[in-house]
């Protein structure tokens, strides 16, 4: 599990108002960019200093290309950063708090303890 | 020494600008008595004629992030920029710069550090909505200088309950031993029962209306024992799983003092969580320096 990983995705994009965009319209292709290019970059540091180890396991890929929030909250993503991802992208589809409540609503199999979002 | 004009802990709702703003159709049914609610909760702190703001809060993953988090943050710098795009974009909260008091910042983290707590310090932070929320419902002019202090409550690991008394009460002797006469108030915001990203989320009342009226009393009447005989790391996911932006309450019931009741104390069940407003005055119950309320936004 790299739950750091799919956390600095969610921070990342989430902080960036036309990567937020990019994502809604095409996940696949910009969770492709992100891993390449993102992933290993060291935040707040020099430039061109990156870590050399960072990558998503296969179903943490799979989940963030289809962005399953459900899946997502399964892996201990911090559901803080899922949350407001989510609603930046998905909310104007919606009613108000129309999408909120069915995010919820897609969570309600699950009962505690939740997943340890411990990274 | 300076005088803690007022201690006052709160919730931080960032829907409340616009909610209290709104016009209309748009205008939510709660929005005027929330707004009467928060109105006569920003008088308790203007009768106390604060210089200064001493301001807990807990970044929300914006400045702070899991590649170097600290647990406890003082910041020192002689302006805050505040509020960040995806706040605009979510509870249209507006971009501030609020002034800084460099000299008590530098007074807290010296002689904090020298009480062995291992604070962490910023020469530019840049704040959001856990402390500009009580900004805007408090004092909407934000025209006093801040000390922002940011806590923990959102990347485990996380500090014990009892350390959040511990600061709380370290923040006070701190206060009250900065070498000025300015009056400080110091002001602090958590949650109650809340659940955010989980299946308890925006339901119509807060996740645990039990919790929330055992938590209100432990707050309104100091009750600091009974509250940490009943509260750990691990209880805190039960009420919801952002219930742990509780421990910031028990920091403020640590600078209001073990026992000392809340001079004024006030909530609202409002949809998805419990507002709660609460306010303490050492040096007395406060209406003798009552001065004219501020205008609401």
């Amino acid at each position: 599990m790299s739950k750091y990983l799919l956390d600095k995705f969610l921070y990342t994009v989430d902080r960036d108002p036309a990567l937020v965009e990019r994502y809604r319209e095409d996940p696949a292709g910009t969770v492709a960019w992100w891993e390449a290019e993102m992933a290993n970059l060291i935040l707040n540091s020099h430039s061109d200093e990156k870590s050399t180890w960072l990558a998503f396991e296969d179903d943490e890929r799979r989940a963030l290309v289809e962005q399953d929030h459900v899946t997502l909250f399964g892996m201990g993503a911090h559901p803080f950063l899922t949350l407001t991802l989510f609603i930046a992208m998905f909310e104007r589809d919606h009613g108000p708090l129309e999408y909120q409540i069915a995010y919820g609503r897609a969570l309600e199999h699950l009962t505690l303890p939740y997943p340890d979002i411990s990274t | 020494m300076a005088t803690v004009a007022a201690v006052i802990a709160s919730t931080h709702h960032p829907f409340y600008l616009k909610a209290s703003t709104a016009t209309g159709a748009d205008r939510p049914p709660f929005a005027d008595e929330w707004q009467a609610k928060i109105e006569a909760f920003r008088e308790t702190l203007t009768r106390a004629e604060p210089d200064v703001l001493v301001m807990v809060g807990s970044d929300h993953f914006h400045q702070l992030w899991l590649d170097n988090m600290p647990q406890f943050l003082v910041g020192k710098a002689p302006y805050f920029d505040a509020n960040w795009y995806n706040e605009e974009r979510e509870f249209g909260l507006p971009r501030m710069t609020l002034a800084g008091q460099e000299d008590l910042s530098s007074h807290i983290l010296r002689n904090g550090l020298d009480m062995d707590f291992d604070l962490a310090f910023s020469n530019e932070l840049r704040i959001d909505h856990s402390i500009t929320c009580p900004i805007i419902t408090l004092r909407p002019q934000a025209d006093l200088p801040i000390v922002p202090i940011y806590t923990n409550i959102f990347a485990p690991p996380l500090p014990q309950p009892k350390r959040f008394v511990q600061l709380g009460k370290a923040i006070r002797e701190l206060v009250e031993s900065w070498p000025s006469d300015q009056r400080v108030a110091i002001i602090g915001t958590g949650h109650l029962s809340l659940e955010l990203g989980g299946p308890r989320q925006f339901g119509e009342h807060g996740p645990d209306p039990d919790f929330d009226r055992k938590a209100v009393e432990w707050i309104a009447n100091g009750d600091v024992e009974g509250c940490l005989g009943e509260v750990s790391l691990d209880s805190l996911h039960l009420p919801g799983n952002a219930t742990h932006g509780f421990m910031d309450f028990m920091l403020m019931m640590g600078v209001a003092g073990d026992g000392v009741k809340a001079d004024y104390t006030d909530s609202l069940d409002l949809f998805h969580t419990m507002e709660a407003y609460f306010t303490w005055y050492p040096e007395g119950s406060g209406l003798d320096r009552r001065s004219e309320p501020e205008g609401a936004l």
